[in-house]
């Protein structure tokens, strides 16, 4: 009865310990926040690893992600829309770039192959504005001779959850017309006239991907994963630009950080080349951390990052930070202290 | 129907035959309109049965491959991580176990007191109708509500708050079936008990709530069946927790919120791991229902 | 059912005052505990309507009566309405009523006259745990399986042929996104269909056996007896249970939110996307900020689903009233 019992005990302890010990060997650091850079986030967990570094990230949209870190309920928050200098006082956090990232459009059309359609800006915002609703629309046909159209409902998608990446998007869209700035404007989350809403940009990816005549945004990741057809964007120069790396290095190129929080805008870059929608993102740590380990777990995290995830990221066809911002960054990071000392650099 | 009709229908009566004729048509068609609806209502049942096995096999067919003793052993690690389920698992059974410690005592004592002490009084006919609002009421608007007082007050997400909203759902279930068994108990045996001397406390305690003990374990089981499945109140209350935690003053992860954000993750081993936690819940709550109902056949 | 065995009539033992002084205190203390812990169930209700209203109070005052009514979302310009999410729950639950209830009603008759003895325990019991699976696994269900059917397949096929006729085309048509207000109304009528096929049943049971022996003792066919006896009888109860059904179908919160598009916008076309109260909560909860007056729309929202709810609650309840004291 005895050894039966002592079975059924370290039976009972097992998970725990194997919990235990699991977590023994890595520092977990925990985010919510943009689905933009998931994929880049993902992949870098990954690598942290062998740093012995555990990444859980949950991409829950910017807003919630902006939440979730205001309540403390993660270590770092993750958003692609900046916060303003009030808000970051109010929250008491900081706010630095790791990555930039495009915004894509995405078709489902029959017959329409992957940087086969063209379409501009405002021809966009005119769809998600309700105004024009075929595909076989006589503006779509005008500037893409040689493509056939059929005669298909246009299935816009949007973001339903608070959006970093709509923020990315409405911000173009408000740029290129002046009709969808004063109707809707920018925003992580806005009034949309018209389509479906989803949650997160893999959301929006598999929606367009599962409806014939679909429209949609996302992060140019989880338009190569997805195997979406993306279409080509008329630039400020006037041209009509496919979605590549060279693209949006060319819109990069231009970036000012000297802007408050970092909050460089690259939105309608001038540049022959430059891909109109392209934007950094941001992580949001606490400026009065109550747990030593934690921060500085994150801040190793991002260090980590900044030296050796620029491969995995360029391979994502994201833009790695020039190394002057991630100095700046660094020494920022030398401004946070926790318990009366410095969290930067970790000891 | 005339006595001369012969069994051809054809009757010995003139003028008689068109009369025959109609009522023959008539039970025709009443026959017809009888076997169509028997058709149409055997069509509605294999529905019904057709969306609960449809459901059964695509919990088994997606979430039968990731089940295995690691998702009951290893915590919930990154896409990719081949991680497990652990402690959404944990985090699930302490809050509706505390759930059903808070809840059932209450309930008992509120259907005790609906079936032994209220008669047809207004008071117990308004607390019995409350208390049956609530057990139908939605259940995010109890997350809402324990979100105003327990969260925002205390600043944090926690355990405690799930578990708060949890009990609130498990009272009038136990409310409920405490006083349908006690109902049941005929009065004779209250009067037995009572007039051997006992006081009125004992008789319900020692003799009622031991007759009905099945019936109220039964409303018990269907409880802890019911909120093992429930994600909305706990959005709003535990939220969930990334890491391994069994603090209840903190935000505590449970499978539901987990299958939850899991479901709409765009990883292939999430996914599937979303659907074996669905898997696991289902085989959960459906086991426990056919437990109680178990229980209640065995002692009738 | 407890199983009781009644004792033989003993004398009654002599009074013993000294037990029955001591059980005096005990009985009262027991007593307060039960009357007290029904007072609390009633603190409950009290306290739930108070706080939703509370919590909603900043987005009546800014807004007003026309909050109810407006179509607005506007996170924008922080201006919130009532309309789209009230729209999208009250049209989900009738349509999901009206494919619910034929069914129910078919089941219904099917358990209690149709099928052979050896069926009817099995097959209530499915039914039942029809009831018991949880509202989060309809919704994964419906995405992964019902949507891509409806995508690929209904929607288009009923969008190419209903969707051009004159009048009532408008009503299906739209891209055929898979998910949407109808799609959303299916998953709600599965949902609801085992609480009201087994109310119907339990009530359907209740008919005493003389009233349709007498029916067919006039040859009057199943079908004829239901007509005209069982559902004449239970009219009232049968109206109680689908008023129930009403009640669960307004409230889904995890079935619907997977599976309704999310769209802040009333559409004309039963495809469209849309939003019912608990869903848009569900979906914008977590990141409105504390304080916003996002927060305080969406709790408005919620007072308003309860007092929705309430009503059809209340009102099942009283045309069950007959049945539950039966």
């Amino acid at each position: 009865m005895t050894s039966r019992r002592v079975l059924l005990a370290s039976l009972a302890a097992a998970p725990f310990a194997g919990a235990a010990s699991a977590l023994a060997q890595a520092t977990q650091v925990t985010g919510a926040g943009a689905s933009f850079p998931n994929p880049v986030y993902q992949r870098w967990g990954e690598g942290a690893k062998a740093a012995g570094i555990e990444l859980n990230y949950q991409s829950v949209g910017s807003g919630a992600g902006v939440n979730q870190i205001r309540n403390r309920t993660v270590d770092f928050g993750a958003t692609d829309a900046p916060l303003g200098q009030q808000q970051l006082a109010e929250g008491n956090l900081m706010q630095f770039p790791t990555v930039m990232g495009a915004v894509v459009p995405i078709v489902n059309i029959p017959g329409v192959a992957d940087g086969q359609l063209r379409l501009t800006g405002e021809l966009i915002a005119d769809i998600y504005l309700g105004k024009v609703t075929r595909w076989n629309d006589p503006r779509i046909v005008e500037m893409n001779a040689g493509v056939t159209l059929p005669s298909l409902a246009i299935a816009p998608v949007y973001r339903a959850d608070a959006s970093g990446t709509s923020f990315v998007f409405t911000s173009y869209l408000a740029a290129v017309s002046e009709e969808w700035k004063t109707r809707v404007g920018a925003g992580t989350s806005v009034r949309w006239g018209t389509g479906a809403g989803a949650r997160g940009n893999e959301g929006v990816a598999g929606t367009v991907r599962n409806t014939r005549g679909g429209l949609g945004y996302v992060e140019n990741a989880y338009a190569s994963v997805n195997r979406l057809a993306v279409a080509q964007l008329r630039n400020k120069a006037g041209q009509y630009v496919r979605a590549s790396m060279e693209a949006f290095q060319a819109a990069a190129a231009s970036a000012d950080w000297n802007a408050p929080g970092f909050a460089a805008n690259l939105i309608d870059q001038a540049g022959a080349t430059s891909w109109p929608i392209v934007s950094p993102t941001f992580i949001l740590l606490p400026t009065n951390p109550q747990d030593p380990a934690r921060i500085r777990a994150a801040m190793r995290f991002f260090d980590w990052a900044y030296t050796g995830g620029d491969a995995a990221a360029r391979e994502l066809e994201y833009i790695p930070l020039p190394d002057a911002v991630k100095q700046q960054v660094r020494a920022a990071w030398g401004r946070i202290s926790v318990g009366g000392q410095p969290a930067w650099p970790a000891r | 129907m005339s006595a001369t009709t012969s069994p051809t229908g054809i009757s010995a009566v003139p003028g008689r035959a068109k009369d025959e004729r109609a009522s023959a048509a008539l039970g025709r068609r009443r026959a017809r309109t009888d076997a169509v609806v028997r058709v149409l209502c055997v069509l509605a049942t294999a529905i019904g049965l057709f969306f609960l096995v449809s459901i059964l096999a695509t919990l088994v067919v997606r979430g039968i491959g990731g089940l295995s003793l690691h998702v009951f052993t290893d915590v919930t690690r990154p896409p990719g991580s081949h991680g497990g389920l652990l402690n959404p698992i944990v985090g699930s059974l302490i809050q509706v176990a505390l759930a059903t410690l808070v809840g059932t005592p209450i309930g008992m004592l509120v259907g005790t007191y609906l079936a032994e002490y209220a008669g047809g009084s207004r008071f117990g006919g308004v607390v019995r109708f409350v208390s049956d609002v609530l057990l139908s009421a939605p259940s995010i608007l109890i997350g809402l509500f324990v979100y105003q007082i327990l969260v925002l007050p205390f600043g944090g997400f926690s355990g405690w708050a799930g578990v708060a909203a949890l009990a609130i759902i498990v009272i009038p279930v136990v409310v409920r079936t405490t006083e349908d068994m006690l109902r049941l108990i005929p009065n004779t045996l209250r009067e037995a008990v009572i007039g051997l001397g006992a006081p009125k406390w004992k008789m319900i305690v020692l003799v009622c709530w031991r007759s009905a003990a099945s019936g109220i374990i039964t409303g018990v089981l269907l409880a802890v069946a019911r909120v093992a499945g429930e994600t909305a109140p706990l959005l709003f209350t535990s939220l969930g927790n990334l890491n391994w935690s069994v603090s209840l003053s903190q935000p505590m992860s449970s499978l539901p919120i987990t299958i939850y954000s899991y479901a709409g993750s765009p990883y292939e081993d999430w996914i599937t791991l979303a659907w074996t936690g669905a898997l696991i819940i289902t085989l959960g709550v459906l086991g426990l229902n056919v437990l109680a109902r178990g229980v209640l056949r065995a002692r009738r | 059912m407890a199983q009781v065995v009644v004792a033989e009539a003993v004398p009654a033992a002599p009074p013993r005052p000294a037990t029955r002084r001591g059980g005096g205190a005990g009985d009262a203390i027991f007593a307060t505990l039960c009357r007290a812990c029904a007072a609390l169930v009633l603190l409950l209700l009290g306290a739930i309507i108070v706080e939703l209203f509370i919590g909603g109070l900043p987005a009546f005052r800014a807004f007003g009566a026309a909050f109810l009514a407006s179509s607005e979302w506007d996170p924008v310009q922080e201006v919130y309405g009532a309309g789209v999410p009230v729209y999208g729950t009250i049209l989900t639950a009738v349509l999901a009523l009206l494919m619910a209830v034929p069914v129910a009603f078919g089941i219904a008759f099917f358990l209690t006259e149709l099928a052979p003895a050896w069926m009817r325990g099995p097959v209530g019991t499915a039914i039942e745990l029809l009831a018991a699976v949880p509202s989060i696994i309809f919704g994964m269900w419906g995405f992964f399986v019902i949507v891509p059917v409806m995508a690929g397949t209904i929607q288009p096929a009923i969008i190419d042929t209903v969707g051009e006729l004159p009048l009532i085309g408008a009503l299906f048509q739209g891209p055929p996104f898979g998910t949407g207000l109808f799609t959303a109304a299916l998953i709600l009528a599965i949902m609801v269909l085992p609480f009201i096929a087994a109310t119907m049943r339990d009530v359907f049971l209740q008919v005493p056996g003389v009233y349709k022996e007498s029916a067919y003792g006039l040859g009057a066919t199943r079908w004829e007896v239901m007509r005209g006896v069982v559902l004449p009888y239970t009219r009232i109860s049968v109206v109680g249970g689908i008023m129930l059904g009403l009640g669960r179908a307004l409230g889904e919160t995890m079935a619907v939110t997977f599976v309704i598009g999310n769209a802040n916008r009333i559409a004309t076309s039963v495809f469209g996307p849309g939003n019912t109260i608990a869903s848009l909560v569900a979906l914008e909860f977590g990141e409105s900020a504390a304080g916003s007056m996002k927060l305080s729309a969406l709790l408005a929202l919620g007072f308003i689903l309860f007092v929705i709810s309430f009503g059809v609650l209340a009102l099942s309840r009283w045309l069950l009233r007959s049945r539950l004291k039966g």
